[in-house]
């Protein structure tokens, strides 16, 4: 690893270790959000970003992740249970919502993954026995780790990092494992991947099943959270807004979620300013955010990149011309 | 022309056997009743004008449409309803007409994505290093398409004559048996077409990298086939009219009147 990138990891660790500590309750929570929605568009950033399956139905595997520990909890079961319980329905569900990928691409895709969304969230609005319905369920508990109460928003906070640290590292290595060169080549050609022996069929139901791990993971944290859930989070609304996150950041960046999820989750904090003016700003930022940067925001360093190379070539072209010219005169 | 190995390449069994192929879309009968052999190490050239039944010859070759009759037979086996990742597996590889690289992944990257899958079992790639052993044989082909110094650039910066040398270099990082090449100088600078012909022919020869693999090759460019090509099919409204030597083929003058025009 780069000594930049080393330096670069640990200045980002002293911050988010060092920071909640001089932070109150509302700004504790808020970055503890903010992580839960990393873990979460990291997993639609392998779906969409990375495999290339245009999926407009993440929050409903969020939703999924949120209920499942909740009822589970409710039932008197542990969250430490939940947990993974989340995530294996969420695995499951995942392999059956990328079936219609394997039949339709684009935006009938998205048109198949948003109608999953919406059967899932009428299931959380109308089976009361089950969900709560409208009213949802409330008093989730947060859980303990080692005797160790994760009560305090401090404590849920570090609880929340060192999850996503894990996730983090857990993606960072599938993705540098040959499976992430097989989802590149499934997003960037999937009929030349499979002339190559890239079974793309699997590729693509896991690139579904594992993004929506990630959204189950982060929906179990986000009831132990907000302690209180019912079915709005997790509307059609919400995946799309979980997809901006990821084209803002930068689909198939990998960090481009850290940066896309800040967008998401505190740039609406910072425009409280506007106040009801705040959708129209936020709404105008993307619109020219997207004629821009189509890439996402970490597309810039790429783009200087470009241009840079562009110059030295042009450079480069002029003085052989004028090298040419000066031979040809000499001759 | 001479090709001393061609008497070695005609004994055993055929790598590619095609038996009466015939494909049709509605009234019209693109191939009508195909059959020919590609031994062991032979190039195999495939022309004809257009119309002439060749794509859907080869489409049917690659398991990207079913024939409606016939039999493909893969060293022996019977691959007719085997679909394309199938044939990779088995051993086939393929060039397409059109650029068909991974524009956002280096070239190296390119040329080691083409080769991971024939090794271990998916779950064991997610533990495989990120080259997956395939570092020292990319960089082999690298040197050998001379594309060394853009390597490490994303394919789709590259030019267009270098991305169709990294386009056929994929082709050939699994090793195959066979390999379909479909218009190999399609949009290519006149000045590589020769480049591409001597590649291909190191390819063919060459036991370390190219496995003595049998190519079947589509082109328009005749000088290249008759150049390249150990045999030489000429297809004429989705039938065989003739198979023969490049020499046999120059000579014949029922192709020359149909197709060569000469």
């Amino acid at each position: 690893m780069k000594k930049t990138t080393l330096i670069f990891i640990a200045v980002c660790a002293v911050l988010m270790l060092a920071v909640p500590q001089f932070l109150k309750n509302y700004g504790i929570y808020l970055l503890t959000y903010w992580l839960i929605f990393i873990i979460a568009t990291m997993g639609l950033n392998l779906t969409v970003g990375y495999a290339g399956q245009k999926s407009l139905g993440h929050a409903a595997f969020f939703g999924i992740g949120a209920y499942t520990v909740a009822i589970l909890m409710k039932a008197g079961v542990s969250f430490w249970l939940g947990l993974p319980a989340a995530a294996l329905i969420c695995f499951v569900l995942g392999i059956i919502l990328g079936f219609p990928a394997l039949r339709v691409q684009t935006i009938y895709l998205a048109f198949a993954t948003l109608g999953f969304n919406t059967a899932v969230w009428l299931v959380m609005r109308n089976e009361e026995w089950l969900t709560g319905g409208t009213f949802g369920i409330n008093n989730i508990a947060r859980p303990s780790l080692f005797g160790l109460s994760l009560d305090g928003n401090l404590a849920y906070y570090y609880f929340t990092l060192a999850v996503t640290v894990l996730m983090v590292a857990l993606l960072w290595g599938l993705l540098r494992s040959p499976w992430g060169k097989a989802f590149t080549a499934l997003r960037d050609n999937p009929i030349r991947a499979e002339s190559l022996g890239v079974d793309i069929q699997r590729y693509t139901l896991l690139s579904f099943a594992i993004g929506a791990v990630y959204a189950g993971v982060a929906g179990a944290l986000f009831a132990s959270l907000v302690q209180f859930i019912e079915p709005a989070p997790f509307t059609v609304g919400a995946s799309i807004m979980m997809y901006l996150m990821v084209v803002v950041g930068g689909p198939g960046y990998f960090l481009g979620p850290v940066l896309g999820a800040a967008v998401g989750v505190v740039l609406p904090e910072w425009l409280r300013f506007a106040q009801a003016w705040y959708l129209f700003v936020f709404g105008s930022a993307v619109v020219l955010l997207m004629i821009w940067l189509p890439d996402g925001l970490l597309s810039i360093p790429d783009r200087l990149k470009a241009k840079k190379q562009a110059r030295i070539d042009s450079a480069a072209r002029a003085a052989s011309g004028q090298a040419a010219i000066k031979n040809g005169a000499s001759a | 022309m001479t090709h001393p190995h061609h008497h070695e390449r005609s004994v055993g069994q055929p790598v590619l056997k095609v038996s009466n192929l015939k494909k049709s879309y509605g009234a019209i009968q693109a191939v009508g009743g195909v059959s020919f052999s590609v031994m062991p190490g032979e190039i195999f050239g495939v022309i004809g004008p257009n119309g002439s039944g060749k794509t859907t010859l080869f489409n049917s070759m690659l398991g990207q449409i079913t024939p409606d009759a016939g039999k493909i037979e893969l060293n022996g086996e019977d691959v007719t309803h085997c679909g394309p990742l199938e044939l990779n597996r088995r051993g086939v590889g393929r060039t397409f007409q059109t650029l068909q690289v991974f524009g956002k992944m280096t070239v190296r990257d390119n040329l080691i994505v083409a080769a991971q899958e024939h090794s271990g079992s998916m779950f064991s790639r997610m533990f495989a290093p990120t080259d997956s052993g395939l570092g020292a044989k990319a960089d082999a082909l690298i040197d050998q398409f001379h594309i060394r110094h853009v390597a490490h650039k994303k394919a789709g910066e590259l030019s267009y004559g270098q991305q169709k040398l990294v386009d056929i270099a994929m082709a050939f990082m699994s090793e195959p048996d066979l390999v379909l090449l479909d218009e190999p100088c399609a949009g290519v600078n006149p000045s590589l077409v020769g480049g591409i012909s001597t590649l291909l022919k190191q390819l063919n020869q060459n036991p370390k990298i190219g496995k003595h693999s049998s190519f079947v090759v589509i082109e328009h460019n005749m000088d290249f086939v008759m150049d390249l090509c150990h045999r030489i099919m000429v297809m004429v409204e989705g039938q065989v009219m003739a198979i023969g030597t490049p020499d046999e083929i120059r000579s014949n003058k029922q192709v020359l009147e149909a197709y060569l025009g000469s």
